[in-house]
């Protein structure tokens, strides 16, 4: 063992590292190694006409296109809402932060069944949109607004702290030497927020891409139209076409490794620039 | 104006420019957006489940419980996450006592593999046990063969929820316990305690809030799971249909008040969550004031 790790004098190392390499090999790795494997057992021809069928493009575009709108919508509105949460005081306050977290705490088909209710032609909220000829149920619009509302909270939960790190002294000696509040804005608050706010879209957008269940009840599930990447592995599962849905489903995967691998550049450029403006 | 508090009147004696007309109008606008937005994409959404479950009255809000296929639905809900959660929890406490209080070689793979299922999508999470397990899965011979049903059954929805809970306690331990570090433990050790002894008497009680937060939050997410477990279930009606997968059967039959009226439960589940993490900040944040 040694070399492999530090003299300790605490105990019970080789068995929870031992159980918990286990649990996780078991798990996670070696059935997403299941995944890899069948798309490998594939021919290139075979993979290459799934994923770059006409129906998988499109549900591409939709899933990237919803995702992307609906994180720079979060990314405006995260920051107006961490910012109302951070620097006023008003009735309320302390319920309405707690329930940014709801996205996280309430099961996905509720959310996707009550959303759908909502934004429907009759819906509270639809009714008045409908009028103007805006329809936002079964389009690409109510994909865009279940992934807002699914990604919401990790825009807010990063833009937070960072807002607590805005130097109010900063603020106040600009105002008093003259400066409008959106030079203030474009000078002082935006730099430093500027790296939570890359962290949380990069965060918001990466959820979104493998959003299935607030999405499916509000999309609509069109071929070609509001057809979900997801819910195309679904339905391929469900014509047991095994290596259809295999192959999409390494699409994804390789998508997912490529947000998880941007997240860790954005956080450690983050890291870099908090420190940097600190000296 | 009203909602002006005595607190926000003083902050404006305290700050230089923060009484004027500029500033208390951008202080409203962006109250008034973040009410608006939040009213829209979050507390209608809420509102909209109680007030459709409740629509038709209370008496048929509770008769939709009366139907045995909900009923079946809350009773195989319960039961997955009596088993995920407890598994989750050994895993994550184990995980946690290795990295965090020792230090070892490819620690920092380990972390990152351990937060993999955040990464991946739901529907990825079910369809690898079905490319597994399934009829023409790598092993679904030979569980034919023997007669063991995984797939559209109770321990496909099991392995599914697994995967996607599977991070939940981890990751709120590991920090936790990297930061309280080993001083107590060793001290603990010295004076002749058992592993086990410091475990329960030592470390158990630094790290209670946390763990529990972690197993709340797990057994939410257990709980509410619907794509994942929508892959491995096959929808059987009063069989392998959980709660969100009954909710969806419901409401695609146009059975509103049902549908909603199960959303409802799952609803206050995750207010009751929300809750609970709020009190256990509070419990922290007054923690370290003292």
């Amino acid at each position: 063992m040694s070399g492999f790790r530090q003299p300790s004098m605490l105990p019970g190392f080789g068995l929870t590292l031992g159980f918990a390499t286990f649990f996780l090999s078991a798990i996670v790795l070696l059935p997403l190694a299941a995944l890899v494997l069948k798309t490998a057992s594939m021919s290139w021809a075979d993979f290459l006409e799934v994923v770059l069928s006409p129906r998988a493009l499109a549900s591409y575009r939709l899933s990237f296109g919803a995702s992307l709108v609906a994180a720079l919508i979060n990314t405006v509105f995260g920051f107006i809402v961490a910012w109302t949460l951070v620097r006023y005081d008003f009735p309320g306050r302390k319920v309405l932060d707690a329930m940014i977290d709801m996205p996280f705490a309430l099961p996905t088909a509720v959310s996707g069944i009550a959303l759908t209710a909502v934004f429907a032609e009759n819906g509270w909220i639809g009714q008045y949109l409908e009028p103007y000829g805006i329809k936002v149920a079964y389009t690409w619009l109510g994909v865009t607004v279940a992934l807002t509302l699914i990604g919401l909270p990790f825009v807010v939960r990063s833009v937070q702290p960072s807002l607590l790190e805005v130097q109010r002294d900063l603020e106040d000696a600009a105002e008093t030497l003259g400066a409008t509040p959106f030079y203030i804005f474009h000078r002082i608050i935006f730099p430093t927020v500027l790296p939570a706010l890359a962290s949380g879209f990069t965060l918001a957008f990466a959820r979104g891409i493998g959003e299935y269940g607030s999405v499916i009840f509000i999309a609509g599930n069109l071929p070609m139209k509001t057809e979900i990447t997801p819910l195309l592995i679904v339905i391929k599962l469900e014509e047991f076409d095994y290596n259809g849905a295999a192959a999409l489903g390494f699409v994804m995967l390789a998508m997912s490794f490529l947000m998880l691998l941007s997240i860790n550049l954005v956080q450690a450029w983050a890291r870099r620039h908090i420190v940097a403006a600190r000296h | 104006m009203v909602g002006i508090t005595a607190a926000s009147f003083a902050e404006m004696a305290r700050r230089p420019g923060r009484g004027t007309l500029r500033a208390l109008l951008i202080r409203w606008a962006f109250i008034g957006l973040s009410l608006s937005f939040l009213a829209a994409v979050l507390l209608a959404p809420l509102a909209v489940v109680f007030a459709t479950a409740l629509g038709q009255g209370m008496g048929a809000y509770l008769k939709s419980f009366a139907d045995t296929d909900t009923q079946a639905a809350i009773r195989l809900t319960l039961l997955t996450a009596a088993i995920v959660v407890p598994l989750n929890t050994i895993f994550g406490i184990c995980a946690a006592w290795a990295i965090a209080k020792f230090e070892f070689r490819g620690k920092a793979v380990l972390i990152t593999l351990i937060d993999l299922p955040f990464a991946v999508s739901p529907i990825i999470s079910g369809l690898v046990y079905v490319l597994l397990f399934g009829a023409q899965g790598w092993f679904g011979l030979w569980l034919q063969e023997h007669n063991v049903e995984v797939i559209f059954a109770l321990p496909g929805i099991i392995l599914a929820t697994l995967f996607v809970t599977f991070p939940y306690v981890a990751r709120e331990l590991i920090p936790l316990m990297e930061q309280l570090g080993n001083d107590e433990e060793e001290a603990a050790m010295t004076l002749g305690a058992t592993g086990l002894m410091t475990f329960v008497r030592v470390t158990l009680p630094k790290i209670r809030w946390g763990l529990i937060y972690g197993v709340i939050l797990c057994n939410a997410r257990a709980m509410g799971e619907f794509g994942a477990v929508s892959v491995v279930s096959g929808h059987i009606r009063g069989l392998t249909t959980t709660m969100p997968l009954h909710i969806e059967i419901l409401y695609n039959e146009y059975a509103f008040v049902g549908a909603f009226a199960v959303a409802s439960l799952l609803t206050l589940l995750a207010v009751v969550t929300l809750i609970v993490k709020s009190l256990i900040e509070w419990q922290a944040s007054r923690a370290s004031g003292m």
